[in-house]
């Protein structure tokens, strides 16, 4: 078991002809995921690393029955990507691609409304059942199938601490990474949500940061239900300075008036087993799981 | 993108927003001759910086005269401001906005963003504004309540109503204002639009006594006035410099040079850094588009401040920034650099002891270590003068 996605998943590429859509395509086929579809309007017909190309996602999904979407669509037609997704019905889709405009993603969040689709990102690394199915654009080389759940707002600290979780035996039942912009798909919350229900997944790891209010909203969802499983979370940026942007988009001051300590706080109240910082993870899901 | 507050009253006001009338002025003479173009009993004179917090700063003065205008200006043209929201280095006033000072009878806090729940507009508005809200909300969220204005139309309307008379405003004047910021909001793609404050005057008008306006670089695609209107990406000079090639750096106070891709991994580091009694020079991250060369500038920046003494070099090579792409960047940078001060690297996920080894045959003067733990003790001690 896993969330999301598994050895089940039949992956379409939305932008599968481009030089991203090829590269990221060709490396979750090594690692054995089942990727069936390209979409290119203009191309359909074709086929591009020996998978047959559609004109749209509609047929695509048509023809080779996929369940999920990798979007690695150019910014500019991003929103317009996942909303066709969106519309065909598939139930996972990932998007990759950066600086996708804010008011755009607006848009796809009143379409995904009454949906059943799960939007993962965009600005994500995208998600990953170890062993199974790769969707996005993370390293898989330290990742191991087991039973550490992961949600995460940042690519490059989820490789750091995953890596770190490996070599300490703690494999990953799936990780989720939820973006870093601020509207976007799934959130913490919907991971744990899915985590909670999965039996094969022991111990959930958050990994969030300053800004936005994804780590406010898993504490309070965290104390309105009985969890069951450890959760362990790092809270990134305690040090930076306020009411600057780091990078990341998710800090505007409307929205980012709660600092890493606030939001450290909350989590602790709720449970959440906070790590101390980004290399103490590993034994606080050690010591969780004793 | 941050737009000046005399751009963002002049965009408002297009959309039929009230704001007192003002000039632009970038010396003294022209600020003092600008009164004649006002009309009031009393002027303000406001520094023209992209950052919030000026009041608290001394960045808007009020004056009686045009001479005492002049005299204002003088003071603030060339001057720096420190405040909250600019960082260390503060922001040199280039130009000041002259303006009639109006008699207000109330004065209140509203912005516009999107809901990152639904999507739709939603406006936050209090009754606390003025130049303490942002401390006030901080202490106190509930400071700030928030309604959705998913369209504009009577239910709206109605709801709008409802919920201006919870924070205090009585009046149906008060709607029409709102409505146009809404459509500015969504017409040029901000991702905020604060008010603050959004007051009455003593005759009934409601106005933009200050304004901020962000738009969505993102978006600049579709807009080209969006140069045009923006005074400045809110970036210093080799902020915007290093997004050019690819990476996000903010300026900070320390000595220790701190290159990592990714902001999670980069927030991560730095907090390491500060918790091991260091400081960082600088908050980096490499985005996944960047080159070697483009890293290698990102390199340069920080070589050439003299108060870098060590680097630390964290890298978690991923799907496409891999770390031979980073070390190679590193490498080209202190070949031709005049100041080589020493790094320790810690590159760890994809090709890794590649990296490594072209750090080693470059002859960067580099100490690699397995853990982020062990190179972040290394790399404040190296800072704090400890031994090569």
């Amino acid at each position: 078991m896993a969330i999301l996605v598994d050895q089940r998943t039949r992956v379409l590429v939305q932008g599968a002809t481009g030089r991203a859509g090829t590269f990221y395509t060709d490396q979750a086929v090594r690692y054995g995921s089942t990727y069936v579809a390209g979409v290119r309007p203009g191309r359909g017909g074709t086929k591009h690393l020996g998978i047959p190309v559609f004109h749209s996602v509609k047929e695509a999904v048509e023809e080779t029955g996929a369940t999920a979407s990798l979007v690695v669509v150019p910014a500019p037609n991003a929103a317009d990507a996942m909303i066709e997704a969106i519309e065909a019905g598939l139930e996972t889709i990932v998007c990759v691609t950066e600086r996708v405009p804010m008011h755009d993603m607006a848009r796809v969040k009143r379409a995904l409304e009454g949906t059943q689709s799960v939007l993962i990102g965009p600005n994500s690394q995208g998600i990953l059942t170890p062993g199974q199915c790769k969707i996005g654009v993370m390293p898989t080389k330290d990742a191991k199938p087991g039973r550490i759940g992961i949600a995460s707002r940042s690519a490059s600290l989820t490789s750091e601490i995953l890596a770190n979780c490996s070599a300490a035996d703690l494999g990953q039942s799936t990780t989720v990474g939820i973006g870093g912009d601020t509207i976007h798909g799934i959130g913490f919350v919907g991971c744990l949500e899915r985590f909670k229900d999965d039996p094969e997944t022991e111990a959930v790891v958050l990994i969030g940061e300053i800004g936005g209010r994804e780590e406010e909203k898993a504490a309070e969802y965290l104390s309105s239900v009985t969890y069951g499983k450890p959760v362990i979370g790092l809270v990134a940026g305690r040090h930076a300075p306020q009411g600057r942007r780091m990078g990341h988009a998710g800090t505007l001051s409307v929205f980012g008036l709660e600092t890493a300590e606030q939001k450290v706080a909350k989590l602790r109240e709720a449970g959440v087993l906070v790590a101390k910082d980004a290399s103490d993870v590993v034994s606080t899901v050690l010591k969780a799981l004793k | 993108m941050l737009l000046s507050e005399y751009k963002s009253k002049e965009l408002l006001s297009q959309y039929g927003v009230g704001v007192p009338s003002g000039r632009i002025a970038r010396s003294p003479e022209e600020a003092e001759a600008s009164c004649g173009a006002i009309e009031t009993r009393k002027f303000v004179v406001k520094a023209q910086i992209a950052a919030g917090g000026r009041g608290l700063a001394g960045g808007i003065r009020f004056a009686a005269t045009p001479s005492s205008v002049g005299e204002e200006a003088r003071r603030l043209l060339g001057s720096k401001l420190v405040t909250e929201q600019t960082g260390p280095a503060g922001e040199t006033v280039g130009a000041v906005y002259v303006e009639a000072a109006l008699d207000l009878k109330a004065q209140y806090f509203v912005a516009l963003a999107l809901d990152p729940e639904t999507g739709f507009p939603m406006l936050l508005a209090s009754a606390q504004g003025g130049v303490e809200f942002e401390q006030r909300a901080r202490m106190d969220s509930d400071v700030v309540r928030t309604l959705l204005l998913p369209d504009d139309d009577q239910d709206t309307r109605k709801a709008l109503a409802d919920f201006l008379a919870g924070i205090g405003i009585d009046d149906d004047a008060a709607l029409d204002p709102i409505f146009y910021l809404r459509s500015a909001f969504l017409d040029n793609e901000m991702t905020l639009l604060e008010v603050n404050p959004f007051a009455v005057t003593r005759d009934g008008k409601w106005m933009a006594i200050d304004a901020k306006i962000a738009l969505d670089a993102n978006a600049a695609f579709r807009h080209p006035e969006f140069e045009s209107l923006a005074a400045d990406s809110g970036l210093s000079q080799t902020e915007s410099e290093a997004q050019k090639s690819n990476i996000n750096f903010v300026r900070l106070n320390g000595n220790i040079g701190v290159v990592v891709n990714g902001a999670g991994l980069g927030l991560a580091t730095n907090d390491m850094v500060v918790d091991a009694g260091g400081r960082p020079a600088n908050f980096m991250d490499i985005r996944t588009t960047a080159t070697s060369f483009d890293i290698a500038r990102g390199i340069d920046i920080l070589l050439a401040e003299p108060e870098v003494t060590a680097i630390l070099l964290n890298v978690h090579g991923g799907g496409m920034t891999v770390c031979d792409t980073v070390a190679e960047g590193v490498a080209f940078a202190y070949s031709r650099a005049k100041r080589k001060p020493p790094v320790v690297a810690r590159l760890a996920g994809q090709n890794a002891p590649w990296g490594h080894q072209i750090l080693k045959d470059r002859q960067v003067p580099v100490e690699a270590f397995g853990t982020m733990r062990e190179a972040v003790a290394r790399v404040v001690e190296l800072a704090q003068g400890g031994k090569r």
